[in-house]
């Protein structure tokens, strides 16, 4: 039997219906609320492709239940995080050293510096480092996003 | 600018407006951005390569639409392609929009692999941008009664010199269509005259997929959709003996469970229910053991049936001369089974209507997958129509191609169209494979320690770059090709240095353990690593410095000069490897190496610093440094983006990287069993590029890839005296080696 649910993403209340109270937050952000920031990797909480910010923290998003959220969790998402008319200072920052190739992985990586600039807003190299060692990116792009995070935090 | 940049969505509407002319509608050149579905019929768009109109249309809103075989896998070729016609055409960038990939609508440039999109489908697309600018110029002069040679172009206007009322591309051309054949002999842009090749233009893709705008393969949806998972046998060979259907009929939204021979899946409605279904389902498979033992690979690899030898090179009598050698030097060396690793599973959709099939993929290939789809569902080709959608990036033939194949199965047995998205696990286990390679080396120095005679022996799969079979065919038993395709992993087998005699052979093998493709890089990487190792030992047992003996070999002055460049910008001291001292604990050394791309093309060196920790084996490689010659460069920072990847991911492949398997299938599934790098262990890139503007412009994606094993292995024994010459060189795997010193 579906379970309606009342969410908070990006500052709107979104309804769903869900058959499985495990279903991940990912599937319910993709599948139904149509949105192609968070991303499907591993399903396993490895490669971090799935971040969403849950109350201004970096969530794994598949592999949090959603039931497991609490009510009136605030979450954002990559697009609501800035979007074409006002970017996030990490998104413009991104864009402007052209730090992406395949970007599969992008979304992961601005979410988690994001959380991380909201905490730490002047983080040296080695902590930018440290701060995404859990999000994996193929193409080796790996350079540029440093550099985009030491950008936004105006450490460049 | 008419468009805002973040609106790719908005420009390929009126981009696509621009080719009503072929009796196409709007809509369906818009495939790959809407939601709308595809109609399959109708289209009188030529795709033949050698029509203009196959390449581009002519808009009459003073935009062009460029058709575009090669696709951008994540490397950036949509932006160069546009920058490559615009400068032709003598538009502005953004007046100029790119449809990649779509079997009804681009011509068959070959797959997007190789290290060719620009060398050869770029070269294409500037062909036929140039010979509609002749036209538009002879157009025009007709019109105004002005010689074309008196007459410009800019901004998408054709007008005299002399100055005057010009004329729009878009008014000379009234349909979009010119009618007229790519003029090989047309003279294209001289290279002095470039405002945009040669620029670091900025991205088209990025604003939207730092956005979230963006659409991948895997955010595609069509209406009436439904979703799949499927069920891999647990051991390669096996075979399905039962299903239990009963064990998931309480999955909410079931559609169906698929059985088709030893293919296995199921369709739910919603995606999740498919993820919980394919747990769930209980079935039954044969035993099977098919793969060798893990630990005995090189043996197995060693007693393997060989078909042919293809001798690559044969200058002089290696043989005769190893025997007069004054010291000869022999060793074997082994790269490890690898996997692509995309960061997005596979996946792909697929829909029957009206007795043809629309398939939107990811796919590199979307005119070879057509008729593989074709094959397999036994109908004609003309009947299929394959969609690129970008996905996560492939480094090669991944699983893209396969996730479309059993996205068709899925399709015709349930009667809707059908999204298939594979699991870490699926990606992991059932991606084809980087095959094996196994390279036995024998030289012979001269009384000076010159190489006076070489002799080589690669023990690779037989096969070529043709199509990889399709997993789903295989296992359901459809038609499907039996042939393996590891790519043209023979390439750089011979060497890019004046060697008096020399002896090159590849045992091709009649089988390797997994279904193997090509994989970035393919066999140059596993090659070169072998070769320029080996020369480095021999320039160690010479007690030469690595550059001064590559130099003293190298003839050609490409080649030269980014070997020189690349030690100015590294500081290059000149001594033999080792270093003196090899007692520290942290142990430090750099190593060099050098390729000259399937000897024909892009020149690359590069020098890897290394540490190596002695009490536990692990190594570092902090900076590496590149010079490369690709001849013209389109955009120098895709480029340097490229290099940064081949880079970073190689080092990741040469320190840690290894497919895991028992004796029936894979069983390093997901990243925590086969890691890669990450962050903090990522190198510093420094890259340094000589650009050629009036050269031909040469790959750039995969060469750079092709030098990082040996300039790690050469760093290593540098630093270590230890030649590590099995990848990857893991931290038991150096401890090891430094312990039996």
């Amino acid at each position: 039997m579906a379970q309606e649910m009342s969410l908070d993403v990006n500052g709107h209340a979104a309804h769903v219906a869900v058959d499985d109270p495990e279903t991940p937050l990912l599937y319910v952000l993709r599948d139904d609320l149509g949105l192609h920031g968070p991303r499907f990797g591993c399903g396993l909480g490895q490669c971090g492709s799935c971040t969403v910010h849950i109350d201004g923290r970096a969530v794994r998003s598949c592999i949090m239940p959603v039931s497991g959220l609490k009510p009136g969790a605030k979450i954002v998402t990559l697009e609501g995080l800035g979007g074409p008319d006002k970017l996030h200072p990490v998104q413009a920052a991104f864009i402007k050293e052209q730090a992406a190739q395949c970007g599969y992985c992008i979304n992961g990586m601005i979410m988690q510096s994001a959380a991380l600039l909201n905490e730490t807003p002047k983080p040296d190299e080695a902590t930018i480092r440290q701060a995404l060692a859990q999000n994996l990116c193929r193409c080796g792009t790996h350079q540029r996003i440093v550099r985009a995070v030491q950008r936004a935090a105006g450490t460049l | 600018m008419n468009a805002p940049a973040l609106s790719r969505r908005s420009l390929l509407l009126q981009g696509g407006a621009l080719v009503v002319g072929f009796s196409l509608s709007a809509r369906d050149a818009l495939a790959q951005q809407t939601f709308a579905p595809v109609a399959t019929i109708g289209f009188s768009k030529p795709i033949a390569t050698d029509q203009v109109d196959s390449f581009l249309a002519l808009g009459a809103d003073g935009r062009v639409t460029i058709f575009s075989g090669k696709v951008d896998l994540g490397t950036g070729v949509q932006t160069a392609m546009a920058q490559i016609a615009a400068e032709e055409l003598d538009l502005p960038l953004d007046r100029v929009v790119v449809v990649q990939g779509d079997t009804a609508l681009t011509p068959d440039q070959a797959p997007t692999y190789g290290s060719l999109s620009i060398q050869k489908g770029g070269m294409e697309i500037r062909q036929a941008a140039a010979t509609a600018r002749a036209r538009l110029l002879q157009l025009a002069s007709e019109r105004l009664g002005v010689p074309a040679d008196a007459l410009l172009s800019e901004n998408g206007v054709v007008r005299p010199r002399a100055g005057g009322q010009g004329i729009d591309y878009a008014d000379l051309v009234k349909d979009g269509r010119l009618d007229l054949k790519v003029d090989p002999a047309v003279k294209t842009k001289d290279s002095t005259a470039f405002t945009l090749v040669g620029k670091s233009v900025a991205r088209i893709d990025i604003p939207e997929k730092v956005t979230g705008r963006f659409t991948y393969m895997q955010d595609y949806r069509v209406p009436g959709m439904v979703h799949a998972r499927v069920v891999r046998p647990p051991a390669i060979g096996a075979s399905l003996e039962s299903v239990d259907e009963a064990s998931v009929a309480d999955v909410p939204g079931l559609i169906k469970v698929v059985r088709q021979g030893n293919f296995l899946a199921v369709v739910t409605e919603k995606e999740w229910a498919a993820v919980k279904a394919a747990e769930r389902l209980k079935a039954t498979w044969s035993k099977w053991e098919g793969l060798p033992e893990r630990d005995k690979l090189w043996q197995h690899v060693r007693a393997t049936k060989v078909t042919k030898d293809d001798v690559t090179s044969s200058t002089g009598d290696a043989g005769a001369a190893l025997g007069q050698a004054a010291r000869t030097l022999e060793a074997s060396y082994d790269f490890a089974i690898h996997t692509h690793g995309s960061i997005g599973p596979s996946c792909a959709i697929a829909e029957f209507k009206d007795g043809r099939l629309t398939c939107w993929t990811a796919s590199q290939m979307t005119h070879a997958l057509r008729k593989q789809l074709a094959a397999m569902t036994g109908l004609e080709p003309e009947a299929v129509r394959c969609i690129y959608i970008e996905g996560s990036g492939c480094y090669g033939r991944n699983g893209h191609e396969d996730a479309a194949g059993d996205a068709v199965l899925l399709a015709r047995a349930v009667g809707r169209p059908v999204r298939v998205q594979w699991s870490r696990a699926d990606e992991h286990g059932w991606d084809p494979k980087g095959p094996p390679t196994l390279i036995d080396l024998k030289a012979g120095l001269d009384e000076e320690g010159r190489v006076a005679a070489w002799s080589s022996q690669f023990h690779v799969p037989e096969g070529a770059a043709g199509n990889v079979p399709l997993v789903a065919a295989d296992l359901a038993g459809l038609p499907h090709e039996t042939t393996m395709s590891p790519g043209n992993i023979i390439q750089n087998s011979a060497l890019p240095y004046a060697i008096p005699n020399v002896r090159t052979v590849c045992h091709r093998l009649a089988s390797t353990p997994f279904r193997p493709s090509w994989i970035r890089t393919p066999g140059r990487m596993q090659n070169t690593y072998a070769n320029e190792a080996f020369l480095d030992e021999c320039a160690a047992a010479a007690g030469a410095d690595p550059l001064e003996y590559r130099l003293r070999a190298l003839k050609d002055p490409r080649g030269i000069e980014v070997l020189k460049r690349v030690a100015e910008i590294a500081k290059w001291q000149a001594r033999p490897s080792p270093v003196r001292d090899v007692s520290g604990d942290v142990l430090r050394g750099r190593g060099i190496s050098y390729v000259k791309y399937e000897l024909n093309r892009t020149y690359v060196a590069g020098v890897a610093e290394i540490e190596v920790e002695r009490g536990t084996g692990r190594v570092r490689v902090p900076r590496f440094f590149v010079v490369q010659d690709c001849g013209q460069i389109i955009n120098p920072d895709g480029v340097r983006n490229q290099i940064d990847g081949n880079v970073i991911q190689t080092v990741s492949r040469v320190l840690m990287e290894e497919v895991m398997f028992d004796r029936g299938a894979v069983t390093s599934l997901d990243w925590a069993s086969y890691p890669i790098i990450t962050f903090p262990d990522v190198p510093e890139v420094v890259t340094d590029l000589i650009d050629r503007p009036s050269e031909k412009p040469w790959g750039a994606g995969e060469p750079s890839a092709a030098i990082v094993p040996s300039a790690i292995s050469n760093a290593l024994y540098d630093a270590t005296g230890v030649r590590l010459r099995s990848v990857p060189f893991t931290p038991a795997k150096v401890k090891a080696a430094l312990q039996a010193t």
